[in-house]
């Protein structure tokens, strides 16, 4: 008897060790025989821990279980109280485009074979067939852009790299993922590691880079743990290291971890942070393609990015091109967070609006009460309101209407929300956050959250100064940190007015 | 307790690595379960950079503690995801419970807040020591107290 049950850190931390812990005593118990595999989630979080039974008619889920009903899988699994069905079956799964996720909750991340099998290694063995140049027109031809948040095409970054005539050149994957409703890299990185290693040593093969490094946020430590293994694993197993299977190229990929700084995540301060120094904000030019880590040509690419190649070298541009709408090709993992009731991770193609997202597939609200606004792209992302439902998920639409799609998280808030408090968090936030580098963010985002104050305290002639701060901030800084904190400033105020108005007295 | 033979040990492992410091600031606070003051000369030394520069990363760091934590660490996220879970109502309570502030530690237990677990769709989550702890309720804030103050 096969059982599945995540070891993806959401899993875990509703309680996954304990039923796994469980099923084996009562397995025991029962002199039953089973396997008991820990994979990675499958991405219904609001399901988890979500076990998986072996049938005939394919794997059945149970879900969100707890020890007390695991007795229950063995007696009357077809009854059980919190039986879904056949997995693939269940809505919110069905409906997806897994290309990138195609194998997380599939397989234990760790056995390689079952990742061949799965068709893992496919996209590196097309890469080791073809010259740089062509693996590099490849990936340009797809349109994938920058996952991370910016949407650069990838195609283009790498060329660069590859054209650059400085030595030695390096991959750096982008691991730090601090977007509150974001949790798609962490995902991949505990479910499906060795699809990232795939893509770094890819994106190897196509630049001539020889080494890798993937900066992981401190705040994961299941993910730096199942990272640090996979590289063990491929190393040994001669994917990479000394050769790239065979091939005269080789490529060493070592795991770093950070700090707790979330201003690392953007690329130059990462860089600096890798080299060992304090997470500053570098200006561009020089591009980190030409002038990287240790000055030397470097990819930096987000995890999503560099999961994304393998599908594309395994499939051709063309079928992940042929996915997607206008200028955003390809699918999307999106992360729906917060007072959702169907969170999780849910890969689709670009074009899906805004709220089919929330409402459909997010079910609406986890507290029942009516959707207020919803936060697309992290902490630097705006808040959007009910009447934006129409936007499509796309690059240049979300753009368009004073937002962006970041790194597809999108965080629900329920009529509860204090979007004047929301407002000032991100304010707060970019204050503690900033590395100090430029003028704007430094002092702006701690000026920021005093005139908020005032705001609040009804001093209504602050806001014109807000509005004047915000586009300082805008225009005036070196990297997205306090060049984005304006855009959920603004979109709380442009959308909610009536909360940063003063409060008329009962007595008037 | 500082101890300039492990921290020696510590250095001799990174040696040749590329960008350096970070690897071996980890390692040492894993030692000794923070950034001890004497530990900054020999590594600035090791790294050949100024004490400044190495004192600069240490508080550039969020993770660099200056002084041991509690023997309990939590971690409370009070990102976005969390805020609209209720995440205030479940800082509130373990404040009440615990008789300390975020950011304060007491009676051997560090209380602090944490920018984003990844734990977004299971939220409001918390790290206790090394355990993810999500959908945290009234029952789990009051559970995850008494663990911490046995």
């Amino acid at each position: 008897m096969k059982i599945w049950v995540p070891m993806d850190a959401a899993a875990r931390a509703c309680g996954a060790d304990a039923v796994a812990t469980e099923i084996a005593a009562e397995a025991e118990r029962r002199g039953i025989a089973v396997q008991i595999i820990r994979n990675g989630s499958r991405g219904m979080l609001w399901l988890e821990p979500l076990v998986e039974i072996e049938t005939p008619a394919g794997r059945m889920a149970f879900g969100p279980m707890t020890p007390a009903d695991v007795a229950g899988l063995f007696e009357a699994p077809d009854t059980h109280p919190n039986a879904q069905g056949l997995t693939e079956e269940i809505a919110f799964f069905k409906r997806q485009t897994r290309l990138t996720f195609a194998r997380c909750g599939l397989i234990d991340p760790l056995d390689l074979d079952a990742y061949e099998a799965q068709g893992g290694l496919a996209g590196l063995r097309a890469a080791l067939a073809r010259d740089p140049e062509a693996v590099v027109d490849e990936i340009a031809a797809s349109g994938l852009r920058g996952r991370g948040g910016a949407g650069f095409p990838t195609g283009i970054k790498w060329r660069t790299v590859l054209h650059a005539k400085a030595t030695p050149k390096y991959i750096v994957c982008n691991a730090d993922e601090g977007d509150s409703g974001s949790f798609a890299d962490r995902m991949l990185m505990e479910g499906d590691p060795f699809c990232l290693i795939e893509g770094m040593t890819i994106a190897a093969l196509a630049t001539g880079a020889t080494r890798g490094f993937v900066y992981i946020r401190s705040e994961y430590p299941d993910a730096i743990r199942q990272m640090r293994a996979a590289v063990e694993i491929a190393t040994l197993a001669g994917v990479i290291g000394p050769s790239i299977m065979g091939h005269p190229q080789g490529f060493d990929l070592e795991i770093r971890v950070g700090a707790g700084a979330y201003v690392c995540g953007e690329e130059t301060s990462l860089l600096n942070s890798l080299e060992g120094k304090r997470g500053v904000v570098r200006a561009k030019p020089p591009l980190p393609a030409l002038e990287g880590f240790m000055g030397c040509p470097t990819v930096v690419n987000n995890v999503l990015s560099l999961a994304a190649v393998p599908w594309i070298m395994a499939h051709g541009a063309q079928a992940y091109h042929d996915i997607g709408v206008g200028r955003s090709r390809g699918t999307i993992p999106l992360q729906i967070a917060g007072n959702v009731r169907f969170g999780g991770l849910f890969e689709t193609g670009f074009g899906i609006t805004l709220g089919e997202i929330v409402t459909v597939i997010g079910g609406g609200t986890a507290s029942g009460r009516p959707v207020k606004a919803v936060q697309v792209g992290g902490p630097l992302g705006a808040y959007h309101p009910v009447s934006d439902f129409g936007l499509p998920f796309c690059y240049e639409e979300f753009a368009g209407q004073g937002g962006l799609v970041g790194h597809a998280g999108l965080v629900v808030h329920d009529a509860g929300a204090d979007m004047l408090g929301l407002a000032r968090f991100a304010m707060q936030f970019c204050a503690v956050e900033s590395c100090g580098k430029c003028t704007p963010c430094r002092i702006g985002a701690v000026r920021g959250v005093e005139t908020l104050d005032r705001v609040a305290a009804g001093d209504a002639s602050a806001l014109p100064l807000l509005e004047d701060l915000c586009n300082t901030m805008k225009l005036g800084s070196l990297c997205a940190l306090g060049g984005f904190t304006p855009y959920p400033v603004l979109s709380a105020l442009r959308h909610f007015p009536e909360e940063f108005t003063p409060v008329q007295e009962a007595a008037e | 307790m500082f101890d300039a033979a492990r921290l020696s040990e510590i250095l001799h492992v990174h040696a040749g690595r590329e960008g350096p410091l970070l690897p071996i600031l980890h390692d040492v606070q894993a030692e000794f379960g923070h950034i001890p003051d004497a530990a900054l000369d020999p590594i600035a030394g090791a790294l050949r950079l100024s004490r400044a520069e190495v004192a600069g990363v240490v508080g550039f760091y969020h993770d660099f503690r200056a002084a041991p934590a509690g023997r309990h660490v939590i971690k409370l996220c009070r990102a976005e995801a969390c805020q609209a879970m209720g995440g205030a109502g479940v800082q509130v309570r373990l404040e009440a419970a615990l008789g300390q502030r975020l950011g304060e530690t007491k009676n051997g237990v560090t209380l602090e807040a944490v920018y984003c677990l990844g734990l977004c769709a299971n939220a409001p989550a918390a790290m206790v020591d090394d355990r993810l702890v999500g959908r945290l309720d009234g029952a789990a804030v009051d559970a995850l107290v008494a663990e911490v103050s046995a």
